[in-house]
């Protein structure tokens, strides 16, 4: 049996199947979509096991120079407290592993997004402020007053009204060609799939027919 | 009880995790570092949560003939595939496993996801009326990105590839922005209210 042929044909069958979807909702776009959603749980359920489960907990419990590391029971009994929340006896339970995630959650992100998204942001605009041609002196005063004017416009603990509403204008005013541009770069990243899928059909697919029927060189 | 354990559990990792991050010495650095792998092994749990919920939807519709029960096999079938030739094969490449994902899951995704462009472009545009000037703008600046990131809009004219650029690296930049640290201090206040147990939602109304 030709495998890479099967591949193919096993790749164009449900890629069809589910652009079947844009004539109306049908069996073979059910069939699809539920294909997807299995295969998709259960590659997430071996993809933890390997590259989490394994190296981050099994071969640190059980090393490879020997012996039990004990410690490491704790969160893998707090992973299995996680599964009580199907046993409502024991539901309870689920809340203390819940308890963990949240609170190294919250902590750990709160101090990386403090960093990343506010600290490391307001220091790129600062330093953006450029000098040069009048283009570029123009473009850094544009993101600078970007930045201030949409930040003044997502502060809702004062009336936009006067000075400040006029800010808040041009905050939403830069929002708005923000989220335009981001808007066309998502359709376009979303296009580019699009055409990916439309080449494997033409290109990888498509020739393989003559090649089973015998036919063609 | 049963509120005050889980909430000084959180209290304990995520104030261990502030002082490990501004006190960067032992015992700090110790704690900290071994609660991170915790963490992520704690997390996986929900994985195997959340799939034994899936297979449990499922055989229930099947039990009880619900609607479109007919297609729970076909996920149930595709979830035992994926688990028992990861399990008896492995994750290298050219094995069952690896070659299912690259022939089946891999493409299934990207066509998902390419399905999306036919959605958001329609549902653009319904929504998208230059109903004022600033509808109008948010309307030029996606329609110039666009043209500018094909080939056709710099043979249109050879500097739209350039409005694009400026609109991605200078307007959008300012937004992105302004958004993202709009964000940070909401992140930093709801995980304050998290960790001192002001916000208990994620207890699952529990009072």
């Amino acid at each position: 049996m030709n495998w890479e042929i099967l591949g193919i044909w096993l790749g164009a069958l449900v890629t069809l199947c589910l652009y079947s979807f844009l004539y109306r909702d049908n069996p073979f776009y059910k069939f699809a979509e539920h294909l997807f959603v299995g295969m998709s749980a259960g590659y997430w359920v071996i993809y933890t096991i390997e590259n989490v489960l394994i190296p981050n907990w099994w071969l640190k419990m059980f090393p490879a120079e020997g012996g039990f590391n004990w410690v490491w029971l704790i969160p893998g009994i707090f992973a299995l407290f996680m599964l009580a929340r199907i046993v409502p006896k024991i539901a309870g339970l689920s809340r203390l592993s819940l308890g963990m995630i949240v609170g190294v959650g919250a902590g750990l992100s709160m101090v990386s997004f403090f960093q990343t998204n506010a600290m490391a942001q307001v220091k790129g605009t600062i330093f953006s402020v450029a000098t040069g041609s009048a283009w570029d002196v123009f473009s850094s005063l544009v993101l600078v007053v970007g930045v201030v004017s949409g930040l003044v416009y997502f502060f809702f603990s004062k009336a936009h009204t006067g000075l400040f509403g006029k800010t808040a204008n041009v905050g939403i005013t830069i929002l708005m060609v923000a989220f335009g541009a981001s808007f066309g770069y998502t359709i376009m990243a979303r296009i580019s799939l699009l055409i990916g899928r439309c080449q494997f059909l033409l290109e990888d697919w498509l020739p393989t027919i003559p090649r089973l029927l015998g036919i063609g060189g | 009880m049963r509120l005050i354990i889980p909430l000084a559990i959180t209290f304990t990792a995520g104030m261990l995790m502030i002082l490990n991050f501004f006190i960067p010495h032992q015992p700090f650095r110790f704690l900290g570092e071994n609660l991170q792998e915790w963490y992520l092994i704690v997390a996986s749990g929900s994985i195997f949560l959340g799939v034994m919920n899936l297979m449990h939807v499922h055989f229930r519709k099947i039990k009880l003939k619900l609607k479109n029960w007919k297609y729970s096999p076909v996920t149930i079938i595709g979830f035992l595939l994926m688990l028992v030739t990861g399990l008896i094969y492995g994750v290298t490449e050219l094995k069952p496993f690896d070659y299912l994902f690259m022939n089946m899951v891999a493409p299934m995704g990207a066509t998902m996801f390419s399905l999306l462009a036919f959605f958001v472009a329609s549902a653009a545009f319904r929504a998208f009326r230059a109903s004022n000037w600033r509808a109008t703008l948010l309307l030029t600046s996606a329609f110039l990105v666009m043209l500018g990131q094909v080939p056709v809009g710099a043979m249109i004219w050879d500097k739209i590839p350039l409005a694009k650029v400026w609109l991605m690296s200078i307007p959008n930049t300012a937004g992105q922005r302004a958004v993202m640290i709009g964000a940070a201090m909401g992140v930093v206040s709801t995980s304050l209210r998290m960790i001192f147990g002001i916000e208990r939602s994620w207890l699952g109304g529990a009072d």
